[in-house]
């Protein structure tokens, strides 16, 4: 209890409203004084606010589950694109133009991929099957070729044999016979075949089929022609470029590359055809303006150079053969001289210039295409048509002919009368032939020049002829082709394709120059004999 | 187009083959000359071992892509071709 009598010394703090607090407006000027000792709490409670519950609810944001791998190539790929990406936007600004096409290009886009199931996607890989396919197959056949030596070689002394490949044949030239072959330099399984026919009553249409040794069962590529093929060359740089020649005249160019069954250069009437039977063509090299050219030879009597000009074929008459003599393009004289027919021709390796001509009358004509009215030399060859002429690949003086009479000669071109003769036809030093009982045969000069090494028969005898054959540049194989239309590949036993032994320590040359030499070694032995009978 | 179904019927009428099968980009046979549901079956497994083993060539060096899966089996071959989402199998039996 606290002592009232003191007055206002003491307050007591919670009697605020008591009547102290007139006593504390008497003492107003003294300072209130806290109370150490004296205090007391006092609180109080006030009212709590209600509270309420608010909640709300949406929809859960769309989601999606996601999985992924991260290889090493998916991490190249998205580089790649990412690079391609950059790359375009580069183009973009350069040709901001050209937006409106992008619009198209665009719409075009979208509407090629809604195609949906096209499985023409696939026709890379049914290619590849195909000949995977092919190859299972024939798988035995695939294996001989690429391993397969006649071990029978050894115990034969120098004779050799022709082992069977595959077959190539196409259903729709069954009826044509093959009349023309040619493989091609840049890919060494591709060779063409020309389809027509030889006899001079049945023509009909023809066929240019390209088969590759991958697939033997069906061709590459085909080109079904008007007339009858007689000949065919594929270009040696540009091997997507083959000239044709054809029975009714007409010279023409395919181009591989291009879709489309028709060629791309087309002879006429009007452009300078020839009006007999086209029997070879050649590619030459391009001349000073860079147009591919090549030359042709037919029974009209003339040798034609035809150039490819931009989308025309622009023909130039190099000579024309007569019986007499080479006649040039001049006044109509009163005298019609009488024209010989050309049936083959060849031009040299090295001497661009220099090519040779053989007719039908059996006459070989050297010739130079700047000298058009005048032959360089005429050998009397064969007392029937020529059917070839060839250089030798190596010795630049040498050349071989090849004649319906039976005979085959070799010739130095400098030297008018022959030196040696037999039966076949020639491809560098070893000489392969056929004859129309359907076998073939392979001679080689440096071993046996009056015999074959190998006669083997290819095709059952009485039904079919062989018509043409090929050396293939790098493989040992050769095709053969028929009157059926039917192609035979067959491979060279290691005899046939013997090079020269060695001498132990004897360094064995090869090259150019070692065929040259033997090919002087050969003539010179065949000189000397008759040297020493005169 | 006529191409393409021309090499195919070929290769379908070779010796030797089963049968051929062309998969489209979501793993339904649309072209093939077995029974249904063998085809579906072949797609489907075939679909992943492809997928393995282009993922596995790839792994190795990214600029490098599978060509042909040839699985050689006891009774026959197995060939299996991935290109553009497309798959193309080929069943033959070369001993024939």
């Amino acid at each position: 209890a606290t002592p009232v009598e003191d007055g206002g010394e003491v307050e007591e703090a919670g009697e605020e409203d008591r009547p102290d607090s007139v006593a504390s407006k008497t003492d107003k000027k003294e300072p209130k004084l806290t109370n150490q000792f004296n205090f007391s709490e006092r609180a109080s409670q006030t009212l709590n606010n209600p509270l309420r519950e608010r909640s709300c609810q949406t929809e859960p944001p769309p989601r999606s589950i996601f999985s992924a791998t991260a290889n090493q190539w998916e991490i190249y790929d998205a580089y790649v694109e990412e690079l391609q990406k950059q790359e375009k936007n580069k183009e973009k600004q350069k040709a901001i133009p050209s937006k409106k096409d992008n619009e198209k290009s665009k719409k075009k886009m979208m509407l090629m991929e809604t195609q949906g199931d096209d499985f023409t996607k696939v026709g890379k890989a049914s290619k590849i099957f195909e000949r995977m396919v092919n190859q299972n197959t024939f798988d035995d056949i695939a294996q001989d070729f690429k391993y397969f030596e006649d071990a029978s070689d050894e115990f034969r002394d120098q004779e050799g044999t022709l082992l069977p490949l595959w077959k190539f044949q196409y259903d729709k030239a069954k009826r044509l016979s093959v009349t023309a072959l040619c493989w091609n330099n840049k890919y060494q399984d591709l060779f063409a075949a020309g389809m027509g026919s030889y006899d001079f009553s049945k023509q009909g249409h023809g066929m240019l089929v390209f088969y590759s040794l991958k697939n033997s069962a069906f061709p590459e590529y085909i080109y079904p022609t008007n007339s009858g093929v007689l000949c065919l060359h594929i270009h040696e740089q540009h091997s997507h470029l083959i000239a044709v020649g054809f029975y009714d005249g007409c010279v023409a160019v395919y181009n591989l590359k291009e879709e489309g069954l028709e060629p791309v250069y087309k002879s006429t009437a009007k452009t300078g055809k020839h009006t007999d039977p086209v029997w070879q063509v050649r590619w030459q090299n391009d001349d000073m303006d860079n147009n591919h050219n090549f030359y042709s030879v037919s029974s009209d009597g003339r040798v034609v150079s035809w150039t490819l000009v931009k989308n025309e074929l622009v023909f130039t008459d190099i000579i024309r053969l007569s019986v007499n003599g080479a006649v040039s393009e001049g006044p109509e004289g009163a005298q019609q001289p009488i024209i010989a027919c050309g049936t083959a021709f060849d031009f040299h390796k090295q001497i661009d210039y220099l090519f040779l001509v053989g007719t039908e009358e059996g006459k070989i004509h050297k010739c130079s295409k700047t000298y058009s009215s005048q032959f360089l030399e005429t050998y009397n060859a064969h007392s029937m048509a020529v059917d070839a002429v060839k250089w030798n690949h190596f010795h630049p003086k040498v050349f071989i002919s090849c004649s319906s009479d039976w005979t085959v000669k070799i010739w130095d071109h400098t030297i008018k009368d022959l030196s040696s003769g037999f039966t076949c036809r020639m491809c560098q030093k070893a000489i392969s032939g056929h004859n129309t009982d359907g076998t073939v045969h392979v001679f080689d000069l440096n071993i046996n020049k009056y015999e074959a090494i190998c006669q083997q028969s290819v095709v059952a005898k009485k039904k079919t002829k062989l018509t043409h054959i090929e050396f293939n540049p790098i493989y040992p194989i050769i095709i053969v082709g028929d009157d059926r239309g039917y192609v035979t590949s067959l491979k060279l036993s290691p005899n046939l394709r013997k090079k020269p032994k060695a001498k132990k320590g004897q360094e064995l040359p090869k090259g150019p120059e070692v065929e040259i030499a033997k090919m002087e070694k050969l003539l010179s032995l065949l000189r000397e004999p008759e040297q020493n009978a005169v | 187009m006529a191409e393409v179904e021309e090499t195919l019927k070929r290769i379908e009428a070779h010796k030797g083959v089963i049968g051929t099968i062309v998969v489209n980009a979501e793993g339904i046979p649309i072209r093939t000359n077995l029974d249904n549901s063998t085809a579906v079956q072949y797609a489907g497994l075939l679909r992943h071992l492809t997928m393995l083993a282009r993922s596995t060539v790839r792994d190795i060096d990214p600029q490098n892509d599978l060509i042909v899966l040839r699985i050689r089996t006891k009774k026959y071959e197995i060939m299996v071709t991935p290109e553009n989402g497309f798959l193309l199998i080929v069943i033959q039996n070369p001993c024939e």
